[in-house]
């Protein structure tokens, strides 16, 4: 009894070290392998570039996570990412940290993306001002009779504040105003579809990418511009016609290997530039 | 015979550290979260934890309230544990008291099955499923609201209250109840007055088994809820709890922040509330106890 018990003991040590060894190792060997964190937005079209990067090159290997544009940026500060997928530019906070860690990284625009307004098909509603969008999204409006609608509350939807949408939809459509203390915060652009969907009075912001497939009951405004109103679409992103539109970001760590190198290039190349408009975002190629 | 002792002895070491295994890992637990909450006492200061407004991200003025925070954990909380624990309580007085065999043996896996569902299916049920009829049922501007996470909440807690009670129901000794029903009670009098009252212990346990789960639940309730930190006690409001809190925002903010410190005070401050919990329970069955 007392022998069968140590042994059951001594075997899961042995057992407990390996796997404790086995997770150590695993960092040590990260060199050979290209790690992309950050964007949510992002990563559908990272991975797309992964997946046909590593047919070509059987010997690549690439990881994509998400987590949010700040996740990707505090991963490079934190030196466990070789790029950055960020949605939104470095805020001055995180260079100022970048520089008292003295880390090192450089930004390359890889491809655009336009956000779309996105309200329920049963709204009446087609096209809105960027000045009442604000008034909307800060809580200054609360009826959709105000901006010429039907009687009714607005239920007004925003991504979480770990969203880059988040942030850019701030800055550019709020003008750096606060959001509404009401505003529903949304954990992902899927959910956030599914709830305009579901609900006549809301309104919500997505990537481009995500409004065209979004729903059967989920309708693109256009946005009221001085030249007249402009429909967000791949054109009109290019042309810099829709206002609310970004460039989609890779900060990529100094000390990076040719092997990231490699890939980015990929990324900027016509084919890599190709993946870009079939899955639904801006291509930065002419 | 040396020898013998010697390896009990390492044994009983061995065996005492793994049994201590779980206080060393909470006073590191609190320590990490206190030292990294630490620099929000001197900046932004701890006053600002107690106002009523949460704002995080702001290019004029960041807030750090968690009242709100509070008042949504707490209103969620509260209002799934009014669902969740009539239900499991009785259920589990009928499953171990009244129900044959057969139909025990069938409500009692099923039991186990909901159990077993991730939390993420569940949230994903709640908001296509729940969320829509919530909102039809109540008249409401957006199912998405602390009613519809209390419900999904409950359905969580009430396998955790039901094993439980079920199982400290089943253990109160037989006597007792051959002892009231031989003095002419009526069997569903002797289950409410005699039965359950003896298995009171057992059945604040799995209450708070239940509302521990409940409180600390985050992917579930921050699929349903709304996220809008507003101060509000109604559960027909959309709520932010401080769990949603931690997990929607720990991925973005950036490291040594004021921001970073204000969400490890949080967690502080949830993992008192549930350490309360904890000791209010202890109180309270000591005092059956005497």
């Amino acid at each position: 009894m007392n022998k069968l018990t140590i042994n059951l003991l001594l075997i899961s040590i042995s057992v407990g070290s390996v796997i404790i060894s086995g997770c150590s190792k695993r960092n040590d060997s990260g060199s050979s392998m290209v790690t992309i964190k950050g964007s949510d937005t992002m990563v559908h079209l990272v991975s797309s570039w992964a997946e046909k990067y590593m047919a070509l090159n059987p010997d690549a290997e690439i990881s994509v996570t998400g987590g949010g544009s700040g996740t990707g940026i505090a991963a490079i500060l934190n030196n466990t990412t070789d790029i950055a997928a960020s949605s939104r530019s470095i805020k001055e906070k995180e260079s100022t940290l970048a520089e008292s860690k003295g880390i090192g990284f450089t930004r390359t625009v890889i491809a655009k993306d336009g956000i779309a307004v996105v309200v329920n098909i049963a709204n009446e509603i087609s096209a809105l001002s960027l000045e009442s969008l604000r008034l909307i999204f800060t809580g200054e409006v609360t009826n959709w009779k105000q901006v010429g609608g039907a009687d009714k509350e607005i239920v007004v939807l925003s991504r979480e504040s770990n969203s880059g949408t988040h942030v850019f939809f701030q800055k550019l459509v709020l003008r750096k105003d606060d959001y509404t203390q009401g505003a529903l915060l949304m954990p992902s652009s899927s959910s956030l579809t599914q709830t305009v969907n579901d609900n006549e009075n809301a309104i919500g912001y997505v990537g481009l990418g995500y409004a065209d497939n979004a729903g059967d009951n989920v309708k693109t405004l256009s946005i009221i511009t001085p030249d007249g109103n402009v429909i967000p679409s791949e054109e009109t992103v290019k042309s810099g016609e829709y206002p609310i539109a970004r460039p989609l970001l890779f900060y990529v760590n100094a000390n990076a290997n040719g092997k990231v190198k490699a890939f980015i290039d990929y990324c900027l190349s016509e084919e890599g530039q190709k993946i870009v408009s079939e899955i639904g975002y801006v291509s930065i190629a002419d | 015979m040396s020898s013998f002792f010697q390896k009990e002895n390492l044994i009983k070491y061995l065996l005492q550290g793994a049994a201590s295994t779980s206080i060393f890992i909470v006073l590191l637990i609190v320590l990490f979260l206190g030292k990294e909450a630490i620099p929000f006492f001197s900046e932004p200061g701890i006053s600002n934890l107690f106002g009523t407004t949460w704002k995080p991200v702001s290019f004029k003025e960041e807030l750090f309230g968690i009242l709100p925070l509070i008042s949504g954990t707490v209103v969620v909380t509260i209002v799934a544990m009014f669902i969740a624990v009539p239900t499991g309580v009785i259920g589990a007085a009928y499953l171990s008291q009244v129900a044959h065999e057969k139909e025990r043996e069938i409500l009692k896996p099923f039991m186990e099955l909901l159990a077993g569902i991730p939390s993420v299916v569940i949230g994903f049920f709640g908001l296509i499923i729940l969320a829509p009829i919530v909102k039809e049922l109540f008249g409401l501007q957006t199912g998405l609201s602390a009613l519809t996470g209390s419900i999904l909440l409950a359905l969580m807690a009430i396998p955790t209250i039901m094993t439980i009670s079920d199982d400290a129901i089943s253990s109160v000794p037989r006597s007792y109840k051959e002892a009231s029903l031989s003095l002419g009670a009526s069997k569903f009098y002797t289950l409410w007055k005699v039965t359950v009252p003896a298995a009171m212990p057992g059945i604040v346990a799995a209450v708070l088994l239940g509302m521990g789960r409940v409180i600390g639940e985050t992917m579930a309730v921050m699929m349903v809820t709304g996220n809008a930190a507003s101060l509000t006690l109604s559960p027909f409001n959309s709520v932010r709890t401080m769990t949603a809190t931690i997990a929607a925002e720990m991925g973005e903010v950036p490291f040594g922040s004021e921001h970073y410190s204000a969400l490890f005070m949080v967690g502080l401050v949830l993992l008192f509330m549930t350490f309360g919990l904890v000791l209010i329970g202890q109180r309270y069955l000591q005092r059956q106890e005497n």
